[in-house]
């Protein structure tokens, strides 16, 4: 989303990252991002609850929602746009305690993600839904790292350079889907 | 008795399955720049300009328009003049589906409901067969994503709801769903018959061109109604705030028991990926 006040991030993110970081701000994300998606979930919170590590360390990281389609000949990577966020809101509040700091996705978060952010400090950011071919092209290196038996949900390591993405849910505990429609509702 | 061997319809399912995922239909396009122009919302504005220009880039480089290359779903009216040779019906579709999902890079989507484990290559497809006459085999092929198919909705309402509880329903389910189908949305309605008919009649109303008016008068005037109201919800370009929230609503109907009132609401994302062939 090309504007005036677009914000550079690079991972691994910060606590003063995220904290100066407000709902609304566009970002353009470079470096080293993780995807996952329901079923990576569930085994990463299994994991977790045996005590075991997990495929990458979460302090500081992005995770981002997505299930990309197959990389044609000479593409590093198919489409791969976001999936919808909520299902991923039963297992969020236990990475954000790990440290994770961002996850990018499309769609509401549930209550107890929203204040697990507060809590945590981290943030959650929107990109486009549906533009898979166009995120395809910001998407420079990517690698299954884990669960490769799950096809498109396996985890991958992707490398990224300028993902644009809008802050949705702030460290304040803002929320801009809900901010932007009361902007254009007609009563 | 016309034959179509089943070979044939094969090739057919498998080059659709994949030009379905890699071309927006002109009929999207046009909805999406008439949406811009609409657009009141910068961000909105923004969004609309991304998926043209994403909607160019998967026909031009070849990649799916959306990673989620969907459910695949069929429907077919077959004449009953025309006799499938050389194999079988279903079989002929799955392999198509089966053969474009690999050669064309689409995603497989398709896995069992509690393991979760991938069928591997997008089978079963779901099949809508009708038998009409003539002896001609008309085809759609609609690959539809999880994301706006989980935030659909089927509602058994006693008569006395009539058109404002219908109303009500409609935009509530729109409106609830906010960003999570990828807005602005096609909206599929259907009204009457009875249980399963009112959720087929609502995909089906997915069908039509958008922009194509309703022939139906009645059915036209409630779907401008539907779609204003829908609109003022302000629910807008992937749900961050705008004018924008459906392109369009379809209406199906018929007529339904005497104790029901069904409304089924078929929620499409702006990855809007239909294919209509003739045989």
């Amino acid at each position: 989303m090309s504007s005036s006040h677009v914000i550079g991030l690079t991972t691994p993110l910060s606590v003063k990252d995220v904290e100066g970081l407000r709902a609304g701000d566009r970002v353009l994300i470079s470096g080293i991002i993780y995807t996952a998606r329901d079923a990576a979930h569930k085994r990463l919170l299994s994991l977790i609850e045996r005590g075991k590590s997990l495929p990458f360390p979460p302090e500081g990281q992005i995770i981002y929602y997505v299930g990309p389609s197959p990389a044609p000949p000479g593409r590093i990577i198919g489409a791969a746009g976001p999936t919808t966020s909520y299902r991923m809101d039963p297992y969020t509040p236990r990475l954000l305690e790990l440290g994770l700091k961002g996850m990018i996705g499309k769609g509401k978060r549930s209550t107890q993600v929203r204040e697990a952010m507060v809590k945590n400090k981290a943030i959650y950011m929107a990109a486009i839904g549906g533009a898979g071919a166009l995120m395809s092209t910001v998407i420079k290196e990517a690698k299954v790292i884990a669960y490769e038996d799950l096809g498109p949900e396996a985890i991958r390591r992707l490398t990224v350079d300028q993902l644009p993405a809008i802050v949705v849910n702030d460290t304040l505990g803002n929320d801009l889907y809900e901010d932007g429609k009361k902007r254009y509702q007609i009563i | 008795m016309r034959k179509i061997s089943a070979k044939h319809l094969t090739e057919v399912i498998k080059r659709e399955v994949i030009a379905a995922n890699l071309q927006l239909g002109d009929d999207m396009i046009e909805a999406l720049r008439r949406a811009r122009n609409i657009e009141e919302s910068e961000v909105g504005k923004e969004i609309l300009d991304k998926l043209l220009e994403n909607a160019e880039l998967a026909s031009a480089n070849r990649i799916p328009i959306c990673q989620d290359t969907g459910l695949v779903v069929i429907f077919a009216e077959l004449g009953q003049e025309v006799c499938i040779v050389d194999g079988d019906f279903t079989e002929a579709i799955e392999e198509g589906v089966r053969v474009g999902y690999q050669e064309g890079y689409l995603r497989k989507s398709v896995c069992h409901p509690f393991t979760r484990e991938n069928t591997g290559d997008n089978t079963p497809v779901i099949i809508h067969l009708d038998m009409v006459p003539g002896d001609r085999l008309r085809l759609w092929v609609v690959p539809k994503g999880g994301g706006s198919e989980n935030m659909s909705a089927l509602y058994m309402l006693p008569p006395s709801a009539g058109w404002n509880g219908v109303k009500e329903k409609v935009v509530e389910t729109v409106v609830r769903a906010g960003p999570n189908p990828c807005p602005p949305t096609i909206v599929g309605v259907g009204i009457g018959g009875n249980f399963e008919k009112c959720a087929i009649l609502a995909k089906k109303a997915l069908l039509r061109p958008v922009s194509e008016p309703n022939p139906v008068a009645e059915l036209q005037a409630m779907e401008v109604e539907l779609l204003e109201e829908i609109n003022k919800s302000g629910v807008g370009p992937e749900g961050l705030g705008g004018r924008v929230t459906s392109l369009a609503v379809h209406i199906n109907m018929m007529p339904c028991h005497i104790a029901s009132l069904p409304v089924a609401v078929n929620i499409q994302c702006h990855a809007n990926r239909h294919r209509e062939v003739l045989l």
